[in-house]
């Protein structure tokens, strides 16, 4: 407990460290958000989900918060409801039990480039006669565009940008450029102020109702963006965390302690065994690590588990089995084994009673330093595409990205994003790493 | 590395040894064939090993034998003259042209007996034809597949490598000739930023330098249509070549200088080291005689590993800047199944590999009298 303080006060005068030691702890204070926030099913099935899930969303749009640097401000993604009441909804029923439904979506728009789509999603409910729908649309500068009228299914979705008829009101712009530009202006400039859509229903029975979503997909979406497949990239960011840290740790122990008792088997027992143990090693040394791990990947399952157990067998015999040999061979000589041995300890009590706990200084940095490398090496699955099928991951993003040439677009968010996450957890563990080295090791302090 | 350089102080076992020439020799020779067989052994098994994991098993031949008959099927579609036939001949037809291709493709034969000859094959280096990639020149030979992907990788991975070994080596040197100077700090605290792999580094400059200040291209190795001139060639090698060697430049510049140096530094203390220091000798002398020569055999080590390395390229860093070389053609090996390409290449690392641990037990005993060949000791 007091080799436990004494360590710890130590690290503090590291700033490198204390650094390091802030950021994993804010890495596991996200990865537990996460894992409370969005539980595993949810994540999994926001992930994976499609457009029913994702249809608020536009497609590859930049962080809300980057128009703070713009000076061209982007249009921000907004969805407008009848049914939720961020919609005015006015009923007026007439004689016959008709009712003429009028849906107004008012909203202020004040941004300098034109929205990717404007969709409105029907929901009606009727018996046999369809509601009649009409779509007005009414510009900061009074005018009105009629859109279109038609009668409306029980469940519909109608795309402005689509719609030929429309498009051609409009001549060489589109559609979006057609309803928020100034006609005055050659090019198109969107003109700012107060906006309204008017959907007018008309029903002809009497219970039949109209509820209708005014979906604008803008240039810019939520807090992290969104990707190829409209999905929030929030949700792999912050699930990407609790999988990284987890994959790393449990690899980097996995690798170490596993390869640190082999060493010391092999030295305690000597002879054959010691022999047998070298010679793996030296078959571990031929066979390519990488290729081997994309081998499986690609033939037998990408599954983060099967990667990550591949991974440890894979590195048990790797080459800290020689250090960890080396280190071995001078604590068994020492006095201390000797009585050990006098007093009759058993083998396995030697082994991880005496000779095991001596090499710890030297493991716990190697350990902290190991973990960044495994992040690194999941996060490059992923980007060659053997990333895991069903888990949302940084490496994943950045395939993604990678695939749908996000740097070539300039959507730089979408790798940067995952990437500085990947920066971050790397410093953080190596500065720690580096620190405790010093601390452990004290051949190297004064260096 | 001049031979005339006085020896550092040596174990006194030296002497003894030295009056028995003969059993030197035989020590040595005995010692060596040792070696060689364990060596071989292990490159052996370790292909042994890769074939298994490269033909899943078997599983990869399952895969064979039902595009073997698919193909005889299409073939029996396609041909008038096949349609023709009663259904019960034309089902013959098929069954015997497919026992025919499973033959030619060797599937005939038993796994294991097929994975030990494709096994005999690897190891005579008679690498064979792969199944579906072939060389630009469109040739199926392993072989050549191999040799033209070659000289993207030495280009790439040869270059960097040799330039950044000394270059870190040279830096380690004078950093720990003035430890807790500025430079030295500035290496120590970048230390952490190794933590990252190339690619990753080769993503952020490609942001920087392709995408948004658009001077330099995205990856590739020259520019689409190639240029004729020789001159003009390099040149554009050369321009595609600086955001990779960039990339690997900062992904591994600083920590093994940082490991260097304080390798060094642990040398530089040793008493000798001081007393050197004291008689007055020049840093010069001192770091040539007194801290190189005995750090020669990991300096070695070390190189010759890294040169191995070489030879498996770097998969994920050469798909993202999408070099041609070795690395990305057993990536796109393992997604085609193409077993023949894996193993060719894993034999060759192999090879490499054990040859080059072989040679260096004896450059050990040629650089640093103090290891001598056979003798099991801490060293080693």
């Amino acid at each position: 407990m007091k080799n436990l303080q004494r360590t710890l006060r130590e690290l503090l005068r590291y700033p490198s460290a204390v650094a390091g030691v802030i950021i994993i702890l804010m890495l596991v204070g996200v990865a537990i958000y996460a894992m409370i926030a969005i539980p595993y099913h949810e994540a999994i099935r926001l992930w994976r989900g499609g457009e029913e899930i994702w249809y608020r969303n536009p497609k590859k749009a930049a962080p809300e918060w980057t128009n703070f640097f713009r000076r061209k401000k982007l249009p921000v993604s907004f969805t407008l409801n009848s049914a939720d009441g961020s919609a005015a909804k006015t009923v007026t029923t007439d004689a016959q039990g008709n009712r003429t439904i009028q849906i107004v979506y008012a909203f202020e728009y004040a941004y300098d480039d034109f929205p990717q789509e404007l969709v409105l999603y029907f929901k009606s409910s009727f018996l046999e006669k369809q509601p009649h729908v009409s779509i007005r649309w009414l510009t900061p500068d009074g005018r009105e565009i009629r859109i279109k009228e038609f009668a409306v299914k029980a469940s519909q979705t109608y795309r402005f940008g689509q719609d030929v008829a429309l498009q051609r009101k409009f001549g060489d712009w589109s559609v979006q450029q057609g309803l928020f530009a100034d006609p005055y202006q050659i090019k198109p400039v969107p003109l700012k102020g107060k906006y309204q859509l008017i959907v007018t229903a008309q029903t002809f029975e009497p219970d039949s109702d109209v509820d209708a979503e005014f979906v604008v997909h803008g240039r810019l979406a939520g807090l992290a963006g969104t990707d190829h497949r409209r999905r929030d990239l929030l949700i792999p960011l912050l699930w990407g965390t609790p999988v990284a840290l987890a994959f790393g740790l449990l690899a980097a122990l996995g690798t170490t302690l596993t390869t640190m008792v082999i060493a010391a088997v092999g030295v305690w027992y000597g002879s054959w065994v010691d022999e047998i143990i070298q010679r793996i090693t030296e078959i571990f040394l031929v066979l390519p690590f990488l290729p081997i791990l994309l081998m499986i990947g690609t033939f037998y399952s990408r599954s983060i588990w099967v990667i990550l157990g591949a991974t440890i067998l894979l590195s048990i015999f790797g080459a800290g089995i020689k250090t960890y040999r080396a280190v071995f061979m001078q604590v068994k000589e020492s006095p201390y084994i000797e009585a050990a041995r006098a007093y009759g300890a058993g083998d396995a009590r030697i082994i991880f009673l005496y000779l095991t706990p001596r090499i710890i200084p030297m493991l716990i940095p190697q350990l902290v330093t190991l973990i960044p490398s495994y992040v690194f090496l999941e996060a490059s699955l992923a980007v060659l595409g053997l990333g895991d099928p069903v888990l949302p991951t940084w490496g994943k993003v950045i395939n993604d990205a990678q695939a749908n040439g996000a740097l070539f677009q300039g959507q730089y968010y979408w790798v940067l994003e995952p990437a500085v996450l990947l920066m971050l957890t790397g410093l953080a563990f190596s500065m720690l790493g580096f620190s405790l080295d010093r601390i452990f090791n004290p051949r190297l302090r004064g260096l | 590395m001049g031979t005339e350089n006085p020896i550092p102080p040596v174990a006194d076992e030296e002497n003894a040894s030295r009056g028995k020439g003969v059993s030197t020799l035989s020590r040595v020779g005995r010692y060596a064939l040792v070696r060689l067989i364990t060596l071989f052994v292990t490159v052996v098994i370790s292909i042994f090993l890769t074939i298994l994991i490269a033909n899943m098993g078997g599983y990869v031949d399952q895969i064979r034998r039902g595009e073997i008959r698919e193909a005889v099927q299409q073939a029996v579609l396609t041909n008038p003259a096949l349609r023709r036939m009663g259904p019960e001949e034309q089902r013959q037809w098929m069954e015997e042209r497919i026992a025919l291709e499973e033959k030619r493709a060797g599937l005939d034969q038993p796994f294991m007996v097929r994975t030990v000859r494709f096994l005999t094959n690897a190891l005579t280096l008679n690498l064979g034809r792969a199944k579906y990639m072939s060389s630009d020149s469109g040739s199926r030979q392993v072989r050549l597949i191999i040799l033209e992907r070659l000289p993207a990788t030495l280009v790439l991975f040869g270059t960097s490598t040799l330039i950044l070994f000394f270059v870190e080596l040279f830096i380690a040197l004078s950093l720990s000739r003035r430890y807790g100077s500025f430079w030295d700090k500035v290496f120590v605290t970048l230390a952490p930023t190794s933590a990252a792999p190339a690619w990753f580094y080769a993503i952020f400059l490609i942001l920087i330098f392709a995408a948004w200040l658009r001077i330099l291209p995205y990856g590739g190795m020259v520019d689409a249509p190639v240029p004729d001139n020789p001159f003009e060639y390099v040149l554009s090698l050369l321009k595609h070549m600086i955001i990779p060697l960039l990339a690997l430049a900062v992904s591994g510049i600083f920590l093994s200088v940082y490991n260097w140096r304080t390798f060094f530094l642990i040398y530089s203390s040793e008493d000798y080291v001081e007393m050197a220091k004291a008689k007055g000798l020049t840093s010069r002398d001192i770091e040539r005689r007194y801290v190189l020569r005995p750090t020669l055999p990991t300096i070695i080590t070390t190189f010759a590993l890294t040169i191995i390395g070489v030879w498996t390229g770097a998969p994920i860093f050469e798909t993202v800047i999408n070099w041609p070389g070795l690395g990305r053609a057993f990536y796109q090996a393992i997604g085609l199944f193409d077993t023949a390409v894996i193993v060719g290449e894993t034999v060759i690392f192999a090879y490499l590999l054990a040859i080059t641990v072989f040679l260096l037990d004896f450059v050990y005993a040629l650089v640093d009298p103090r290891v001598k060949i056979g003798q099991e000791s801490g060293q080693a």
